[in-house]
Order: C-alpha cells, then sequence, then structure tokens
C-alpha cells in the first residue's frame, strides 16, 4: 500500500516582471501595456524548480531526497505537505501529513513554554486534547519543566530549540515530511532529532527526508531520491544514490564552486581555501596551516545569525565542524559584506577534502552547500595514510610498580622485606 | 496507528476556477484559529499593566473628545443623547478599524505560517477578527452600564442584536480577505489600508447621525456596508429609531463583499506561499 504517489508534479515560478514582491503600481503598468500591445507577456523569465517528478513511497517507508541548492528538494516537500500547489501533475498523501519545515513556526517570544506548546500543537495539526495528554512527556523530552511557564523570549536558544522540537517529536502523523531540520542546534539536539526520526520509522510511519548530511540519509532512509535540477537523476538504495551523488559533487571542478548562493537574506558569494601567504590554493602542504574564507552579503538583519564551516574527507567522515556560535562571542547581523576566515591547524591527513559551508539561526537554514570548495593536502603519507588526522598528541610515559616486576622484586630485598605502612 | 485503507488520498494538483472553502476541513482546524486568536489576546496585554482596560480606554476617550467638539465647538443634532450616541458608534468603529488592520496584516506578518506550514489559510484573518470581539463585548458592558443615566434604553429590537454583530464581523471579513489578498503581493496595499480607515470614518455614521445625510445622497450613503451595521446596532441597542430600509442595502453590499472576499481569498491562497 502506498502512502505517496507523485505524477509527473512540475512546479514554475516566475521570475523577473513577475517576481514575487513586485509593487502594485508595476502590476498596474504591466496590465496597461498589455492591454495596449493586446498581446501576452512572453514567458521567457520562468523556472521550473521541478520536473515532471514521479515517485512512490510505500506505507511505513523513509524516502532520503538529496541533491544541490536549487535542485528543488524544498519545493517536493511543500507540495506534498500542500503549503503550495503545483503546476502540472499531482501529488497524492494518504492520512495525516505533518511538515517540518522548521521548528518552533509560530512560537511567538512574549509567550510562555506552555502556551507556545499549545500554540504550535494547534498550527501542526494536533487536537487540544491530543496536546494535553501529551504535555508532560513534551516538556520533560525537552528537558525545560522549570521553566514551562517563563516567556520563551528568556529561553536559551538550546531550551528554544529543543522545546520546538519536542512539540514536533510528539506528533504522530502518518506521513513526516522533513527538511534540514539536523542542521540546527548542537550535537546532542542533532542525535536527539535523528533518533526520534528513527523511532517515527520504527514505529510504521513513512518519511520523506531532505537532507545535505549523507550519513543521516544512509542511516536512516532505505531508499534515496537525487533531484538535478527539478528532475530525479537516480532513484535507489540509499547508500547508492548517496554514493553516486557524493561522487558527483567532487567531480565539480574547484572553480565551479559555489558563487551566490541563497536567495534570503545571506547570499553566499566565495569560500576559498587560503595557503600561508593568504593566496587562495586548491593544493596545500599537509605540514602547513591554512584558512577557510567565506565571503557573504548579508541583505538584511538575521538576529542570531551563525555560520558553520565543515570539512569532509574523501571517505565522507566530517572531520570538524566549527561555528560562529562555538567561538565568536559578538556575532555581527547587521547588513553588508563580510569575509569571514577560519584557521584552521595542520591536523588534517593527507588527502581529498571538501568544505560544507551552512549560514543561518537557531530557526532555520539560509544557506546550505555541502559542496562549496575541494582541496587536496599533499605531503609525507608514510604513516598510516588512513587515519584522518594527525595530531601529534604528547605522550606520557612513565614507569609504574608491578608486584612480578623483578626490578622491583629485588629492590624491596635490598631494604630487607616489603614495604610496611607507617 | 497506521492508516488503514479507508484512509483517503488527499490530492495536491493545479487548482482551476473558483473554489469554496473545504468547511469539513476548516471545522477540523479550528481550534487553530482559536489559538491563533488566544495568542494576539495574550501579546497584547503581556506587559501591559492596565491590560485589558486599555481596550475600552479608547472609545470611552474619543467619546469625551467627540462630545466635546460635536456638541460644545460645532452643535450637532442627535436623536439619542450624544454621548451614547458617539460611544455606541464608536464601539463598533473601534472594532471595525482595528480588526481590519490587524486582518489585512495577518499573512504578511505571520509569513511562517503561510511558507512552513499547512491548513486552511482562511482561518488566519478569521482568527485575527475574534480577539477584538473580547474588547467590543467589554466596552459594550460599559455602553450598557452608561445608557441609563442619559435616559437611553433599548427595547424589543435589542434581540436583533447578535445580527448587526454578525454583520460587523462579515463586512470586516469580506473587506480582509480582499484587501489582505492583495496585500500578499503588493505591500502598497498596507499603506492604502492606514487611509482607508482614517477616511472611511467620515462617510460612515460614527461623529454624526444619517438622518443628516441629505435625501440625494443616502442611496449612495448606505452602500457602505458600516453605515448599515452601525445603523442598525443603534437601533437595536440604544433605541434610535429605525433607520430606514436602506439599512438592508448595506447589510447586501457587505454580504456581496464577503462573497467576493472569500471567493478571490480562495483562488489567490494556494500560491500565497510563492509569491509571499
Amino acid at each position: 500500500m502506498n502512502a505517496i504517489e507523485i505524477e509527473g508534479l512540475g512546479k514554475r515560478y516566475l521570475l523577473g516582471e513577475d517576481r514575487p514582491g513586485g509593487t502594485l503600481v508595476e502590476a498596474l503598468s504591466r496590465s496597461a501595456r498589455r492591454l495596449v500591445r493586446m498581446r501576452s507577456r512572453p514567458r521567457r523569465d520562468e523556472v521550473w524548480a521541478l520536473r515532471d517528478v514521479s515517485l512512490t513511497v510505500p506505507e511505513g517507508e523513509a524516502l532520503g531526497v538529496v541533491g544541490r541548492n536549487g535542485a528543488g528538494k524544498s519545493t517536493l516537500l511543500k507540495i506534498l505537505s500542500r503549503i503550495t500547489e503545483p503546476t502540472a501533475g499531482v501529488a497524492r498523501t494518504r492520512g495525516r501529513v505533518t511538515s517540518l519545515l522548521e521548528v518552533g513556526t509560530g512560537f511567538h517570544p512574549e509567550l510562555t513554554g506552555r502556551e507556545n506548546v499549545y500554540l504550535n500543537g494547534a498550527i501542526l495539526g494536533m487536537k487540544r486534547r491530543e496536546i494535553d495528554q501529551r504535555f508532560d512527556e513534551i516538556i520533560s523530552f525537552a528537558g525545560v519543566e522549570r521553566f514551562i511557564d517563563t516567556p520563551v523570549k528568556r529561553y536559551s536558544t538550546g531550551m528554544y530549540l529543543r522545546l520546538a522540537f519536542s512539540v514536533a517529536a510528539h506528533l504522530e502523523p502518518d506521513i513526516m515530511v522533513v527538511d534540514e531540520v539536523l542542521a540546527v542546534g548542537d550535537a546532542s539536539f542533532q542525535a536527539k532529532c535523528l533518533g526520534r526520526m528513527q523511532a517515527a520509522e520504527r514505529e510504521g510511519r513513512t518519511v520523506v527526508f531532505v537532507s545535505h548530511n549523507m550519513e543521516a540519509i544512509t542511516r536512516l532512509c532505505s531508499r534515496a531520491v537525487w533531484l538535478e535540477d527539478g528532475a530525479i537523476q537516480t532513484e535507489g538504495p540509499a547508500a547508492e544514490v548517496v554514493d553516486s551523488h557524493l561522487a558527483a559533487q567532487l567531480r565539480r571542478a574547484p572553480d565551479e564552486s559555489v558563487a551566490d548562493v541563497g536567495e534570503g537574506p545571506v547570499v553566499l558569494r566565495s569560500v576559498k581555501v587560503l595557503g600561508e601567504a593568504g593566496m587562495p590554493l586548491d593544493v596545500l602542504g599537509r605540514e602547513q596551516p591554512f584558512g577557510i574564507e567565506v565571503r557573504f552579503s548579508v541583505r538584511a538583519t538575521v538576529p542570531g545569525l551563525d555560520v558553520a564551516v565543515w570539512v569532509v574527507n574523501a571517505y565522507g567522515t566530517e572531520i570538524f565542524s566549527e561555528a560562529w556560535l562555538d567561538t565568536v562571542a559578538e556575532q555581527p547581523s547587521e547588513p553588508g559584506e563580510y569575509v569571514a576566515t577560519l584557521r584552521v591547524p595542520p591536523l588534517l591527513n593527507v588527502g581529498d577534502y571538501t568544505v560544507g559551508v551552512w549560514m543561518g539561526s537557531a530557526y532555520e537554514t539560509l544557506v546550505q552547500e555541502t559542496a562549496a570548495r575541494r582541496f587536496r593536502l599533499q605531503g609525507n603519507a608514510k604513516n598510516r595514510p588512513w587515519r584522518s588526522v594527525v595530531l601529534q598528541l604528547p605522550w606520557e610515559v612513565e614507569r609504574v610498580p608491578s608486584s612480578d616486576d623483578p626490578m622491583l622484586l629485588s629492590e624491596t630485598d635490598r631494604d630487607g622485606g616489603p614495604p610496611v605502612g607507617p | 496507528m497506521k492508516s488503514g485503507p479507508e484512509t483517503e488520498w488527499i490530492e495536491n494538483r493545479p487548482s482551476r476556477g473558483l473554489r469554496l472553502p473545504d468547511l469539513r476541513e476548516v471545522w477540523q482546524y479550528r481550534e487553530l484559529a482559536y489559538f491563533l486568536a488566544l495568542r494576539d489576546l495574550k501579546v497584547r496585554y503581556k506587559q501591559a499593566a492596565f491590560g485589558a482596560a486599555w481596550a475600552v480606554f479608547q472609545p470611552l476617550v474619543l467619546t469625551a473628545v467627540f462630545t466635546i467638539v460635536f456638541t460644545r465647538i460645532a452643535r450637532f443634532q442627535t436623536e439619542l443623547p450624544y454621548p451614547v450616541f458617539a460611544l455606541s458608534g464608536l464601539i463598533v468603529w473601534t472594532y471595525i478599524s482595528g480588526s481590519l488592520t490587524k486582518a489585512t496584516q495577518v499573512l504578511v506578518a505571520n509569513t511562517p505560517l503561510v511558507t512552513k506550514v499547512y491548513f486552511p489559510r482562511v482561518l488566519a484573518p478569521v482568527a485575527s477578527v475574534l480577539p477584538g470581539l473580547v474588547d467590543f463585548l467589554l466596552s459594550l458592558a460599559i455602553l450598557t452600564v452608561v445608557m441609563p443615566f442619559f435616559g437611553a434604553r433599548p427595547g424589543w429590537a435589542i434581540l436583533t442584536l447578535p445580527l448587526w454583530m454578525v454583520a460587523m464581523v462579515a463586512v470586516v471579513l469580506g473587506v480582509s480577505f480582499l484587501l489582505g489578498t492583495l496585500n500578499v503581493r503588493y505591500r502598497d496595499v498596507t499603506h492604502g489600508i492606514a487611509l482607508l480607515v482614517q477616511l472611511w470614518i467620515f462617510v460612515s455614521p460614527v461623529a454624526y447621525e444619517s438622518a443628516q445625510v441629505s435625501e440625494g445622497w443616502r442611496g449612495l450613503y448606505f452602500l457602505n456596508p458600516v453605515a448599515g451595521v452601525i445603523e442598525g446596532f443603534r437601533w437595536s441597542l440604544a433605541g434610535q429609531s429605525w433607520p430606514g430600509p436602506e439599512v438592508f442595502l448595506s447589510l447586501a453590499v457587505g454580504l456581496a463583499l464577503l462573497a467576493t472576499g472569500v471567493l478571490y481569498f480562495q483562488h489567490a491562497e494556494r500560491r500565497f506561499a510563492d509569491v509571499i
């Protein structure tokens, strides 16, 4: 029995003149011009975010969706959850659908945790009775029992996120549509999210999961589709799809790496790997420190703007991930052009690496580019090339006393018997 | 937990033609309207020392000002004692102007609700006209306390009071569906609404009686649905004489506005997330 059936799905967005946010005067003058010319406006400035996508998801299956930014993943989720309608084709879902495109939708900072739980629950389609029943579970899962009657504006980001996610985690939908929820929050929060989604799958719910985190996709999903320019590129077992997607990403030449990613308040301009002298390089020496430079524009103030950079090795293992949240005391959020450079000490082993960049706030992902830049570290690999990092940590070597140590015995003999306590 | 074979398929396909709201679904989501309205009410009075008292301050203060200006400076003639006349009009007007402003803004002010979750969108404007009713009822209580002091008392027409309240909400919803839909796409509308509300009070019988409007203009005057609502309300609650059959013209215009508003809103609703 299928839970989702998609046939010939297409979604067109208009750009240019008819773009969203055009003013009334523009629309009126456009209509006036159209009347005068008596012909329909040519539709050159259109973009198909999805083209002829057909797909079925059996009940209880977890389907992963991978692809680059702008490949149509989010559009697919928005159509599945009925947030927007398709331009062509049809998407059918069976049962209760819950979309988790962000956590804490509708949360109001002035309201208490309790009030927000009820509001958010209602927004996600829960009945008041259901929220009543699960209220205690929700707050204990979030670990905010003591603060439940405090306005959430006094919460830390972590508490806020945990509470928001906890509401979503206690839904009991038949179909769960999840977009990058794992990209926000700290490691333990992400582990919690992933665990909860695995539980949902065990409970027989159908899950459609978009993520740039390939490991999460393979861990959670049995099957995956790879979207490229709005069409399905490959579909099959998750591990295979993820592999071919990663391989394709790495084949992109360094110069093809990102330029101007993002349509919202933050636009990623460029990502470069800088050598010791500050020159952008694609091949560096293993024993030299290097920098990862991220240039971006903030077009509108983003409260709590956070930037994260991570490095993945050729085996797909994330070696490190550093966010402003961890170390930058004052995170800028005002509009303007920014350059952020992460200084990396020589700790990676030789090999090929991919740099990923994420920008957003605690509540949303604004830009996410998993293969923003590739670089290679060269050098002497004679010592175990398979290890990920070369830390050269200090050793402490000390000899400890032991009963069957001949040296020790002979010493006590010399002193005339075993040592006696005072 | 698993959906049985009896579970229905929900289809999402390109919409064609006119659509009415799916009332069954709207009913299923009714609690959302309640919680959104509750949120508005709670947020409004958080950290405000006088809380809900503010809701009745506004019409009371305006009534005092109107009474001084229009009976001492200008000399308006009214059938009802002027303070009762002004307060009864201002209670309705305060509700209409306040709720209209909020309901036309609600989608734009809650963009994530539109772009991140699904619910019958029609509930957002509906939820935003509910909190004003609390203020309205509080003011109404004040009015009924004040009326005897001025010798005004309602007759049997008081029985029709719920009808006028429904009409009042319907007018606000009709205009809000129309202008709120436009506002999703064109933010110019926001400024237009501010101006509209400021002008509208002058073509409505808030400060002056509709009886003052000359005979030749009455037909045109009552094309304004607010005119009918306010005069009907005064007739029902404050015992003003029946304003005449023109009231039905007002109500008809209000109904027509509501019908077009709903249809236009539903037509545009499926693309809100794309253009907001």
